[in-house]
């Protein structure tokens, strides 16, 4: 019974993963309509583009990790 | 690729997804001590090999107009020195060798994980929890010995009002200590999902009708992977280059 | 992908030689990845500190040396191309003083010579006009004389041929008279 708990928790730590991918999204068309205001600018932005993707990521990976655990390691 | 250990117990879907994480002895099936060669050690010894092949190697002609290899090398090069150069500015090119060092194994070990039937060294939390802590240690001693007392300056948010610099100290201080965990868990989480993903559709494949859309789905989660591996690495990199530019520069 | 069933030493790895749990998670392994790991990364910095980035620093240093080194010659190239112009423009232009300057000192050496033969011709011209007028003169005398001459001896034989005794000293008095009239 308790592993039946722990795959349901696993699923709605998995909900998570879509919430990254929002975040993710928005980091990416707001950055795409801010480059296509001012192309210019935009290659030299890249990088915080990437910091901003990757930290929105890390948030989503942590809740796929938390299923994983729940999954595995429960 | 699926794993048919547990064929025999009877039901036609069985998912290992993290077998492919297993650490084995090379030679023979002893208990794992910490000098036993592993799979982890020829997966590292592989990385090195590609790397003094893509970087010693390749560029031992020293050819004015580049061969292919000599280019890709130099792109390697020129790529992480000017991130480091654009972060950091000029003091931070001296640590270029190290954070070279720090690309250069991550990128050589994603794609050496791609290979089919290898072992990805970096989906482990030990591998990439050593990395980060490696960073980590470098900019926390680093900060400390370039600006004494004034790196704690960094917690210490001055264009904040007054009432609220503390409460935001305490978050600079807790998200400080978070970088380290959210630095290799994002890279060995990454790493470690698109693999386990790959094998979960690999698990479906078993089932007849299903098994095409199962191949399409992994050359998709392959393609993905691909770009996640250089990714990951590049995030890595540009991340210990904006914690080293912490230390150099501690007042935001 | 362990198919054989073995007898493995460890809490993480069931008898069917799958994962119990998750294999990032098992504490017996850590500590073998760990070392292999400190062991890769320093001999992936000895190599890259030492022989892979300070060859592609000068393999790189060596092309821009070499770029900046080829427009530096092509500039001095193009420096001396505008000089050697500017040379055959200067030899262009001094041949052509020169040129004026020859032909100006011929023209004036031709006029000196010119005016001086002009000058003796004149002089000569001067002359011989002066020796015809004195030879002119010298016979416009002559005839005078001669004229007297004939004159009074043809009065005198006039004078005589028609029975007159001819006084010459009148005779000649008379012609002296008329001629200068």
């Amino acid at each position: 019974m308790e592993g039946d708990l722990a795959h349901i928790g696993a699923g709605l730590a998995a909900i998570g993963s879509g919430a990254a991918a929002i975040g993710v999204g928005n980091v990416a068309g707001n950055f795409l309509a801010g480059a296509l205001r001012n192309p210019s600018a935009a290659a030299s932005q890249t990088a915080t583009l990437f910091i901003g993707i990757a930290f929105a990521e890390a948030l989503g990976i942590f809740s796929f990790l938390v299923a994983l655990l729940l999954m595995f390691a429960v | 690729m699926a794993s048919d250990a547990s064929a025999a117990e009877g039901s036609s879907l069985v998912f290992h997804p993290m077998d492919q994480f297993i650490v084995k002895p090379l030679f023979g099936d002893g208990a794992i001590a910490w000098y036993t060669p592993t799979n982890v050690t020829l997966w590292l010894a592989l990385s090195i090999v590609a790397i003094i092949a893509l970087l010693v190697l390749g560029t031992s002609k020293r050819a004015v107009v580049p061969t292919r290899t000599q280019s890709i090398a130099e792109l390697a090069y020129g790529f992480i020195y000017k991130m480091l150069e654009d972060i950091c500015g000029k003091e931070g090119v001296k640590y270029f060798p190290y954070v070279m060092t720090l690309f250069m194994f991550i990128v050589s070990a994603n794609f050496l994980g791609l290979l089919p039937m290898s072992f990805t060294t970096t989906s482990h939390f030990a591998v990439t929890a050593v990395l980060a802590l490696a960073v980590f240690l470098t900019v926390t001693v680093l900060g400390f010995v370039k600006n004494g007392a004034a790196f704690l300056g960094l917690f210490w948010v001055g264009s904040a009002p007054l009432a609220l610099r503390p409460i935001l100290a305490i978050i600079e201080l807790i998200s400080y200590f978070v970088r380290p965990v959210s630095h290799s868990i994002r890279l060995a989480g990454n790493v470690m999902a698109g693999h386990a993903v790959i094998k979960v559709f690999a698990g479906f494949a078993a089932i007849g009708a299903i098994a095409p859309v199962s191949i399409a789905a992994i050359t998709a989660m392959y393609g993905l992977e691909i770009l996640v591996a250089f990714i990951q690495a590049y995030v890595f990199t540009i991340l210990t280059c904006v914690y080293l530019k912490d230390a150099l520069h501690p007042s935001h | 992908m362990a198919t054989e069933t073995k007898d493995f030493v460890s809490s993480c790895i069931d008898a069917g030689g799958s994962a119990v749990g998750m294999p990032q998670l098992c504490g017996e392994w850590m500590g073998n990845q760990i070392f292999w790991l400190v062991v890769t990364l320093v001999v992936i910095f000895l190599i890259l500190s030492r022989v892979a980035l300070p060859r592609i620093g000068a393999i790189l240093a060596e092309r821009q040396g070499t770029i900046t080194n080829d427009i530096a010659a092509a500039e001095d190239l193009k420096a001396k191309a505008v000089e050697a112009e500017e040379l055959y423009n200067k030899a262009l232009a001094d041949a052509r003083a020169e040129a004026q300057r020859i032909a100006a000192e011929a023209r004036a050496e031709i006029q000196v010579g010119l005016d001086e033969a002009i000058a003796k011709a004149d002089a000569e011209i001067a002359a011989k006009t002066a020796e015809s007028e004195k030879a002119i003169a010298d016979i416009r005398a002559g005839a005078l004389d001669s004229i007297k001459v004939v004159a009074t001896d043809t009065a005198g034989e006039i004078v005589t041929a028609l029975g007159g005794a001819a006084d010459e000293a009148g005779v000649a008095k008379a012609v002296q008279a008329r001629v200068k009239g």
